[in-house]
């Protein structure tokens, strides 16, 4: 039977014992890392989960059936070679909060345009806020994302002179004017 | 070599060590030597050239340092003379060389018997000349020894001691014309007696230094007539003797065996051929403790038992190691075997590591394997080792990525490697063939 984490499918490997032991030997370690990178992703995309803390629980990386769940040093292996290849962050020097970034911050700069265009938003100003919870946003990837990963993709846009950013009326909340 | 039929043959062991018979103590050897017969002799035989000249008890044995594997036996028994070697002038320049006169019958063949009771003998003068730089003179006069020792007269005079005897086991009547016991209560008794006799020896020997000096040689014949006793007995009695009877003559089998090696290789023996000659003595000696250790066995594990085999002239820790790492050298069917880990261990070379991981293979892809992994202790009963080398090889398979490790609260086991098999484009994607979709059908059968 296909075991289930919430509604997210997992695959037959995810009770497979040594897959949570973090393995010495290289070619059998890369090929594991690469399967916990392409996972983790997965589990985030379709979760929406922007945001792994170390201390904390993370569902992915526990297995109850099979009583397995992975030790610092194997988590932090996984997501540091996530961060080595743009597909997350870290956003403290002691690796504790990791960032996941199942778009790049370019990917979400071009989602954002995408979504002016389709909404015909072009010479006009939202709030940070209405983008990551209007209802413009509604049924689209930027419903809900990470405002860091937001902050991120605009301050882009910004530097390539499609956007603006201004501090907007209430002391915690921007103002965006786009110019495509 | 058919010609060279004049002198006996001798056998070796694979190692090339010679083989020596019931109670044969090796004395000295010299390297280098070759041997030839006075021109002026009528009989000849083809001069023999650079090989070890061995001195036993009972015979002095040439052994050929080339592959050809000559190797040939001069009983002690039948020189007749050995001439003093004088020292002359030409000595100075030439070689040195000893010669000795040994029986041979008129067929150009060494006589191997009393040479007082046989007419028609004639003398052949052989000379021995050394080549290599060897103590000649001390091979000598150890050979001097052995000869007036006799040695070989010993056996030839049985000294029955009592209810020991092997060889009187088939009529009801004993040799000295008592009834013999037979039976459970027979076997018991003869335990019995041996064990007295056995203490009796014990205590005289004991007495003090000398006497277990004189009682060494009467306590080894006195071991291995005990053990060959043994021998016969457990193949021929084993249904008659109950289990607690075979258990105790399995250990007292146990003890015996390792009572010894008659002729252990010594410093004194070899010199400067030490390490080498010690390097076969080691190679024939583990081959029992190999078997029964299922292949490997570790160093340290046969330093004990060699040593202990030794019971006197043990060797260094050194000894044993460089001895070993000339096994590259030899043609033997054992190696030196270091793993990444640092633990050295003795392994035959029958026992190879593709013999072993396919043993591995089968082990770890059983259903039950394929669901709760293997441990160390599991694969040392499979395969008949120690669980410490099992463990290396177990480290071994998994660097080579046959295996995978899984560490958790139950312990450290050992799963056959799934991820190679796994396909990174489609996480979801078991194929209909493969041991990955047997390990999920195994898994998915234990619920």
């Amino acid at each position: 039977m296909m075991q289930k984490l919430g509604d997210f499918k997992l695959p037959a490997f995810f009770n497979y014992p040594p897959y949570f032991t973090l393995q010495p030997v290289r070619d059998t370690r890369e090929k594991q890392i690469q399967l916990w990178k392409e996972l983790i992703l997965d589990y985030c995309r379709t979760q929406k989960v922007f945001l792994i803390l170390l201390e904390e629980e993370f569902p992915l990386f526990s297995n109850p059936v099979i009583e397995r769940s992975l030790n610092n040093e194997a988590r932090e292996t996984f997501l540091s070679a996530l961060v080595s290849e743009g597909r997350a962050e870290w956003l403290d020097k002691g690796h504790r909060k990791c960032l996941i970034l199942w778009h790049r911050i370019q990917d979400w700069a071009d989602i954002i345009l995408g979504f002016v265009k389709d909404n015909g938003l072009e010479d006009s100003v939202m709030t940070v806020e209405e983008i990551r919870l209007g209802i413009e946003s509604r049924g689209t990837e930027l419903h809900g994302m990470d405002r860091t990963i937001l902050m991120r993709a605009l301050k882009l846009l910004e530097h390539k002179g499609k956007v603006a950013i201004f501090k907007g009326t209430s002391a915690d909340d921007e103002g965006v004017k786009f110019s495509v | 070599m058919a010609s060279n039929n004049f002198f006996l043959p001798a056998s070796v062991t694979s190692s090339g060590r010679p083989v020596l018979v019931p109670n044969e103590v090796e004395c000295n050897l010299l390297s280098n030597v070759d041997i030839e017969h006075d021109q002026d002799d009528a009989v000849s035989f083809p001069p023999l050239k650079s090989g070890h000249f061995i001195l036993t008890t009972h015979r002095l044995l040439f052994l050929s340092s080339s592959c050809s594997s000559t190797a040939v036996a001069i009983p002690l028994s039948a020189i007749t003379h050995i001439f003093s070697s004088k020292r002359s002038l030409k000595s100075v320049f030439h070689s040195p060389r000893f010669r000795f006169q040994v029986s041979a019958t008129p067929d150009n063949r060494i006589f191997d018997s009393d040479p007082g009771r046989v007419t028609g003998l004639r003398s052949v003068v052989i000379t021995v000349v050394v080549r290599g730089k060897g103590d000649w003179e001390l091979f000598l006069s150890k050979m001097w020894e052995c000869w007036r020792g006799r040695a070989w007269a010993w056996e030839t005079t049985p000294s029955e001691t009592g209810p020991a005897s092997a060889s009187a086991s088939a009529s009801l009547y004993a040799s000295d014309g008592s009834v013999r016991m037979v039976g459970v209560g027979g076997l018991l008794r003869k335990e019995q007696e041996m064990w007295e006799s056995t203490d009796r020896s014990l205590q005289e020997a004991f007495q003090d230094l000398n006497a277990l000096m004189n009682k060494a040689k009467e306590m080894v014949m006195l071991a291995e007539k005990m053990r060959q006793k043994l021998l016969a007995g457990s193949s021929s009695q084993s249904n008659s003797a109950n289990d607690e009877e075979l258990g105790s003559k399995e250990e007292m089998q146990d003890w015996l065996l390792s009572v010894g090696i008659v002729s252990p290789v010594t410093k004194e023996s070899a010199g400067a051929l030490y390490h080498q000659q010690l390097s076969r003595q080691l190679a024939d000696f583990v081959k029992i403790p190999l078997e029964r250790a299922g292949g490997m066995i570790n160093l340290i594990d046969v330093y004990c038992l060699f040593n202990r085999a030794r019971g006197t002239a043990l060797i260094s820790p050194d000894d044993l190691s460089q001895a070993c790492s000339l096994w590259e050298k030899f043609d033997v069917p054992v190696m030196l075997r270091k793993f990444d880990s640092g633990v050295m261990a003795i392994q035959s070379k029958s026992h190879s590591d593709e013999e072993v991981f396919g043993r591995l293979r089968a082990l770890v892809t059983k259903p039950e394997a394929l669901r709760h992994g293997i441990s160390a202790s599991d694969a040392a009963m499979t395969l008949g080792i120690a669980p410490a080398m099992a463990k290396e090889h177990l480290l071994t398979a998994e660097g080579k990525g046959l295996l995978c490790r899984d560490i958790s609260p139950d312990g450290f086991r050992f799963y056959i490697n799934l991820f190679s098999e796994i396909i990174l484009d489609d996480l979801f994607l078991v194929k209909d063939y493969g041991i990955y979709s047997t390990w999920v059908k195994a898994s998915s059968a234990s619920g």
